[in-house]
């Protein structure tokens, strides 16, 4: 419009001029600065009501005591009474009843797969997967028994540890370390126990013979494991500490053994039965 | 700049008449704003303006009282935006919170609308359809009803306070404050049973968030339409401002024809119309204006196109004997050809340019994508996701097991069963974590989450990843709904 004549010429410019473009004042309504003001006093007021300046130790608390955190807190109170009714069922009811309510079923496994992760994930895995020594949960070979009754003993009572009289415990002798068995012997009996689980058969001959004396008292007559004693079974696909040559060697002459905590002791009887159906749900089985 | 400080001081110094462009005279910050009082005014563009009033404050009010038949077990309230169900329903359309994008393409389709509208036919929703310029208007309406047109409206305003004036605000304010009400009443209902919660509400047993709703929808429609009216179009709404980017010179817009009009002047009967404009300055079209401005000032920001200076001002040009038209919708491109012959406007309105056929091409567009999305919608669905952690388990046999986690959605509105079934490994078994039955019960209108182990024997598994499929089969029906994943396993 600047140069043609045209309805605007009265009114008031900035008096800023770029090219011949000049920019119109047009002041705001004065409701628009009550408005200003009126934030203005609101956070005054909102500084008094309100946690509103940091200090150099905390905070302004504000007249209305208003917290975040203890509202957290509140909430967090109102959950652990809400869970308390299915904590005291858990109590309550036994392993097997628990694990057909599809109700404590559901909570069983909430609050077993978080206990698992904050207790049991650091040598089990966060998967359960295990590692070489320490067992894979998820499949279904378990040393000590997969029922729901056996795997909730071995967590409350845990393995081989000393703090438990009644912990699961047996103990692989050392024949190489203790010189029970010659070096050719050994190579014998591991090449007999591999052939446990091939395709072509269980293998005769010397290593036969010395399985049947030394070994099959806790693994069997057939290798297959005697789950009373945690003796495992050679004769599957599963292997604790390795099922190659070199690692069954190193197991038959230098035997170990994992050792776990009594978590009776540490967890409340709920948390392990939570976690017992839990891990009942990887992979055990009845 | 040399100063001369030998000059002698009694030097004849003449005032010049000059005054800085930005004198501060000339630059308020603030300016106290001027009450506008808007005579009443009828015609065709009022006609209109009412039947759209009508039009939209009926469906505004009605649509949560439609009843659409769904079954037993879903809502029956055509219009209902569900938050406790997570639904959203829409006559036969219903909603999932995942199907949110429905609500995007409806948004996104609606400003495109807005676009292309404006384009053609100028400001029509600031006009006709905005919120803010329907409940204003409708407010205006009573107020006239209990003070009175423009003049009596002024001269109560100037008068000090007696009880008659006393009564007649009171009336207006009380009635104001029941419309308000009533919107923010209405609004309620959109959001739940509305039977049922008009009866909790007028027994004080609804829920605190509806009468809090209602209560700022109360404040905000009472200030909005009763005092802000047009301060909200001019100094806080964005459109207007945005707008300006939808117009061109062969958008529809209500026009002054200057050529035609001036030079203005008052006019005596009888007085020749030779050698002077049609515009009879009567200040008409100023006093309808619910905006306050003159539309001879040109097209304007605070202009919001609802043409009442139209309809005021061709019943001036009636009684004074000329033709109609001074104020008209014409488009900026109409008015330099300025051919009155090419009458009415409307008429050589030019609709196909670049921008509206990209905005209707746009709507098309949207609007198939979504048609064809919500026709071809299923109302069942499985979506499976493997397990990572592990990614596999091997058992004592030597094969493999997987986890994986299955979504079924029941989009029907009754109970179904399914059961599980694995293709693509044969010999593989499938079995639901923590035990339980093989068949899947899923409520009406329900999300269900399983877990399940599958575990097939080495001879399925050709490789490390073996892809198959797992269905759920509807035992009722019979109907097969896929899922394709994949099976890992060791080397």
């Amino acid at each position: 419009m600047a140069g043609s004549s045209g309805p605007h010429d009265d009114v008031p410019t900035t008096g800023h001029e770029w090219d011949g473009i000049t920019e119109f004042n047009k002041p705001l309504p004065r409701w628009w600065l009550w408005t200003f003001y009126a934030t203005v006093i609101w956070s005054i007021g909102y500084w008094v009501a309100m946690p509103a300046w940091p200090l150099i130790e905390g905070h302004t608390r504000g007249v209305l005591g208003y917290s975040q955190r203890a509202i957290v807190a509140e909430q967090l109170a109102d959950s652990r009474a809400e869970q308390a009714h299915y904590l005291q069922r858990i109590v309550e009811a036994p392993l097997e009843e628990i694990r057909t309510d599809p109700e404590l079923l559901s909570f069983a496994l909430a609050g077993g797969r978080s206990a698992f992760a904050v207790n049991c994930s650091q040598c089990h895995g966060s998967g359960a997967e295990g590692s070489v020594g320490y067992p894979n949960l998820n499949d279904d070979d378990w040393l000590w028994g997969g029922s729901l009754e056996d795997i909730a003993y071995t967590i409350r009572h845990g393995v081989r540890n000393e703090s438990d009289e009644d912990a699961r415990f047996n103990e692989m002798p050392s024949y190489g370390r203790d010189e029970l068995l010659e070096p050719a012997q050994i190579e014998a009996v591991v090449r007999y126990t591999m052939s446990l689980s091939s395709a072509g058969g269980a293998a005769a001959g010397e290593g036969a013979a010395i399985f049947a004396e030394e070994c099959a008292i806790c693994h069997g007559e057939d290798g297959k494991g005697i789950m009373e004693l945690g003796a495992p079974n050679l004769t599957d696909a599963i292997w604790l500490y390795g099922g190659d040559y070199e690692s069954i060697r190193a197991q038959v002459e230098n035997a170990r053994g994992g050792v776990m905590p009594n978590w009776g002791d540490r967890l409340p009887p709920e948390t392990v039965k939570q976690l017992a159906i839990y891990v009942h749900s990887l992979g055990g089985g009845t | 700049m040399n100063a001369a400080p030998t000059q002698p001081m009694t030097a004849d110094i003449g005032i010049i008449d000059v005054e800085p462009v930005n004198a501060a005279k000339h630059r308020p910050l603030y300016e106290k704003r001027v009450r506008i009082f808007p005579r009443a005014v009828s015609g065709r563009y009022r006609t209109m303006k009412w039947a759209a009033l009508a039009t939209i404050l009926g469906l505004y009010y009605i649509l949560p009282w439609l009843r659409w038949d769904r079954g037993s077990n879903a809502p029956d309230q055509a219009v209902l935006i569900d938050f406790p169900g997570q639904r959203f329903h829409f006559f036969f359309i219903e909603i999932w919170p995942q199907e949110v994008y429905y609500i995007t393409g409806l948004l996104i389709l609606a400003a495109l609308i807005l676009f292309l509208v404006s384009s053609v036919a100028g400001r029509i929703w600031c006009g006709y359809a905005c919120p803010q310029t329907v409940w204003t208007d409708l407010f205006m309406w009573v107020e006239r009803r209990i003070e009175g047109n423009r003049n009596a409206q002024m001269r109560l305003d100037r008068t000090p306070w007696t009880a008659q004036k006393l009564a007649k605000r009171a009336a207006k304010h009380g009635i104001w404050l029941l419309i308000a009400v009533a919107t923010g009443g209405a609004w309620v209902f959109y959001f739940a049973d509305a039977p049922t919660l008009a009866a909790d509400l007028i027994r004080f047993e609804a829920p605190m968030v509806s009468y809090l709703f209602i209560g700022l929808l109360t404040g905000t429609t009472y200030l909005l339409a009763g005092h802000a009216r047009e301060q909200v179009c001019t100094f806080m709404c964005p459109w207007p401002r945005i707008q300006g980017a939808m117009l061109d010179e062969h958008s529809m817009l209500v026009t002054y024809r200057r050529e035609r009009g001036e030079p203005r002047g008052a006019h005596k009967r009888g007085q020749s119309w030779e050698g002077r404009g049609d515009c009879v300055d009567c200040k008409t079209c100023v006093a309808v204006c619910p905006m306050g401005i003159d539309i001879r000032d040109g097209n304007q920001l605070e202009c919001i196109n609802c043409a009442l200076c139209v309809d005021a001002c061709n019943d001036i040009m009636d009684r004074v004997g000329r033709p109609q038209g001074l104020i008209a919708y014409d488009t900026l491109a109409g008015l330099e050809t300025q051919s009155a012959a090419a009458w009415p406007a409307w008429r050589r309105l030019q609709l196909l340019r670049p921008r509206t056929l990209l905005y209707a091409m746009s709507i098309v567009l949207v609007g198939s994508v979504m048609l064809a999305t919500l026709l071809s919608r299923a109302d069942t669905d499985i979506a499976v996701l493997r397990d990572r952690n592990p990614l596999f388990v091997q058992l004592s046999d030597g094969s493999f097991r997987n986890g994986y986690t299955i979504k079924l959605q029941n989009k029907r509105h009754e109970v179904r069963r399914f059961r599980l079934l694995v293709e693509g490994l044969p010999g593989a078994v499938l079995s639901a974590v923590g035990g339980g039955s093989d068949d899947t019960q899923v409520g009406p209108d329900q999300l269900r989450t399983l877990r399940v182990y599958v575990a097939a024997p080495l001879a399925a598994t050709p490789g490390t990843v073996t892809p198959f499929e797992i269905i759920a089969a509807d035992l009722a029906t019979g109907e097969r709904y896929p899922y394709a994943t994949t099976f890992r396993r060791a080397e």
